[in-house]
């Protein structure tokens, strides 16, 4: 029983941690903030839900249909609000308005089964949600590597230089806003039949807030940083649960605690392979002394 | 006599009541160093933010071997062959030198996200080409060594350096430098000169250079163009300029007379 509930909070970071790769591309590489991510998690979990719940659709076509959407969804509110050049924060409004206008939605529709929410079958197995995490690493890191990844990057660090480096600023950062809903949709699907039930206020601004905390807090600009905090965020309230009531103050005090001390995030822009190669670094220089 | 490679005809650039550029025409001859210079507010810098598309201007076209690049988004008109330095350096502060340079190039590689994922061989390859091509323009300025510095840790100069390297790796057919000098004292100035003409007979780039180093000008430029309130002043070979008396009066005579 105890095995089972630690495998449960484990598995449900895993899910968590794909979601934050998706707003890590966003907010971390390309320099864009959401305050609304959630919502793509919210098409993602509605989408294969539904697909599963009403029509029986096969579980990983469902968790592709789930990508597809919220990719659209992407797209959708992208291509307005991503054309202003310099200016992001259109796009953060927007998506702000966007999560809120799909839970309405969510809430009053007959095919979601409104408040009440949908009671799922448990299809995602510990095989379907390690396999897509490894998966969903193994895309970023190839993607970040990239053309693409540069790209991205020069973004954040100026986009005016980056536009006179060549880069198209609007494709660049709406192909970086879809690849990170299209995430965020998987991590939905796979959400949704990992706790079997979905409701509307499941994805709503506190859950997009978490993930951007969890970006910024692990390292904007890193992908192993977020993946960390991100575990951390799951698993911690889950350890304090015993505390009860002080449970989402202390959740508060690790975000102020460090911001404080690791102002850059946890990993800064770096990966855990930079950190090894730093002490192999060290050592040699110690044994040349 | 030279072609012109760039042609600027009557560009004019209203803001609010102010008119920052006022139908200013002059050409950049290809294979030659044009120098635009003017006392501070003439309109330079707006000149360059016209030509790569970054305002649109109120009148007035700019041409680049008969091309019209008015009305193209900066993306383009570095596509088209133009590519430029900023005033204030504006590098890619947390990527290593090289990781600059190597941006431009990949921005123009042609393999889509999907071969990107797969990391497929000619994903691979033209990743590797873009590096070593970035690494030779770096060599040829002489800033190889910096290539794994992350760009905000630069010297001043360097940082000067690399963004020239950075806009050389866009394989401009006009460079445009925003005061590359701005900053230096004597030697570091003469020796971004030498650079300069290096680019120049190396890369085959035309350049458009803003600089108040008027020695500097004086001695690398082929033609001077002069600007004063957003307008054409006078134009000319360095000689001419030297001479002119409007010019003297109203951007060099204060030094003639330190001098004297």
């Amino acid at each position: 029983m105890y095995y089972y509930y630690v495998l449960n909070i484990f598995l449900l970071a895993c899910i968590n941690m794909i979601a934050v790769l998706g707003v890590s591309i966003f907010t971390g590489f390309t320099g864009l903030f959401s305050l609304g991510h959630a919502a793509f998690v919210g098409i993602g979990a509605y989408t294969a839900g539904v697909l599963t719940y009403h029509w029986y659709v096969p579980f990983p076509l469902a968790i592709l249909a789930g990508m597809l959407a919220s990719g659209i969804a992407g797209l959708v509110i992208g291509i307005p609000t991503l054309r202003a050049k310099l200016r992001s924060d259109y796009f953060a409004i927007a998506i702000l308005g966007f999560g809120e206008a799909l839970r309405v939605c969510l809430e009053n529709l007959s095919i979601t089964n409104g408040a009440r929410g949908l009671s799922l079958d448990e299809l995602s197995g510990s095989a379907w949600v390690v396999g897509a995490l490894l998966a969903s690493l193994a895309f970023t890191r190839s993607l970040l590597r990239s053309r693409f990844g540069a790209m991205f990057m020069a973004i954040r660090e100026d986009p005016v230089a980056a536009e006179m480096a060549g880069i198209n600023l609007f494709r660049t950062r709406l192909l970086s806003l879809v690849v990170s809903a299209v995430l965020c949709g998987a991590s939905g699907a796979l959400l949704a039949h990992r706790i079997a039930f979905i409701q509307p206020v499941m994805f709503t601004m506190t859950q997009s807030t978490q993930l951007l905390a969890s970006v910024i807090a692990g390292g904007m600009g890193s992908i192993s940083g977020p993946a960390i905090v991100s575990f951390i965020f799951t698993a911690l309230p889950e350890m304090l649960r015993k505390l009860e009531m002080y449970r989402l103050p202390a959740y508060g005090l690790l975000l102020v605690v460090i911001m404080i001390f690791r102002p850059q995030g946890l990993m800064g822009y770096r990966e855990i392979p930079d950190l090894l190669r730093g002490t192999r670094d060290l050592l040699l220089a110690r044994r040349v002394r | 006599m030279m072609a012109a490679l760039l042609e600027v005809r009557g560009l004019t650039r209203v803001f609010g009541g102010i008119r920052a550029v006022d139908s200013l025409s002059f050409d950049a001859h290809e294979g030659g160093i044009t120098g635009l210079i003017g006392p501070n507010g003439a309109g330079k810098t707006t000149v360059f933010n016209l030509i790569t598309g970054v305002y649109r201007p109120t009148a007035g076209t700019v041409c680049l071997a008969g091309g019209r690049l008015t009305g193209c988004r900066p993306d383009d008109v570095v596509r088209a062959g133009v590519a430029r330095t900023f005033q204030n350096i504006r590098l890619f502060a947390r990527r290593t030198c090289l990781e600059n340079v190597t941006t431009p190039i990949l921005a123009r590689a042609s393999y889509g996200p999907i071969a990107a994922v797969l990391r497929t061989p000619s994903a691979r390859s033209a990743e590797r080409a873009a590096r070593e091509k970035a690494f030779a323009i770096m060599e040829e300025l002489g800033i190889e060594r910096f290539a794994s510095f992350q760009a905000s840790n630069l010297p001043y100069g360097m940082q000067r350096k690399l963004e020239i390297a950075r806009a050389l790796a866009c394989s401009p057919k006009v460079l445009l430098l925003d005061e590359p000098a701005a900053g230096m004292n004597d030697a570091e100035t003469h020796e971004l000169g030498e650079t300069i003409k290096r680019a120049l007979e190396d890369f085959g780039v035309t350049i458009l250079l803003i600089e108040h180093h008027i020695n500097l000008v004086l001695d690398i430029c082929t033609h001077v163009v002069v600007m004063e309130r957003g307008a054409l002043l006078a134009h000319g070979t360095p000689g001419d300029i030297r001479e002119n008396p409007a010019v003297v009066e109203a951007y060099l005579g204060r030094r003639r007379r330190d001098r004297a």
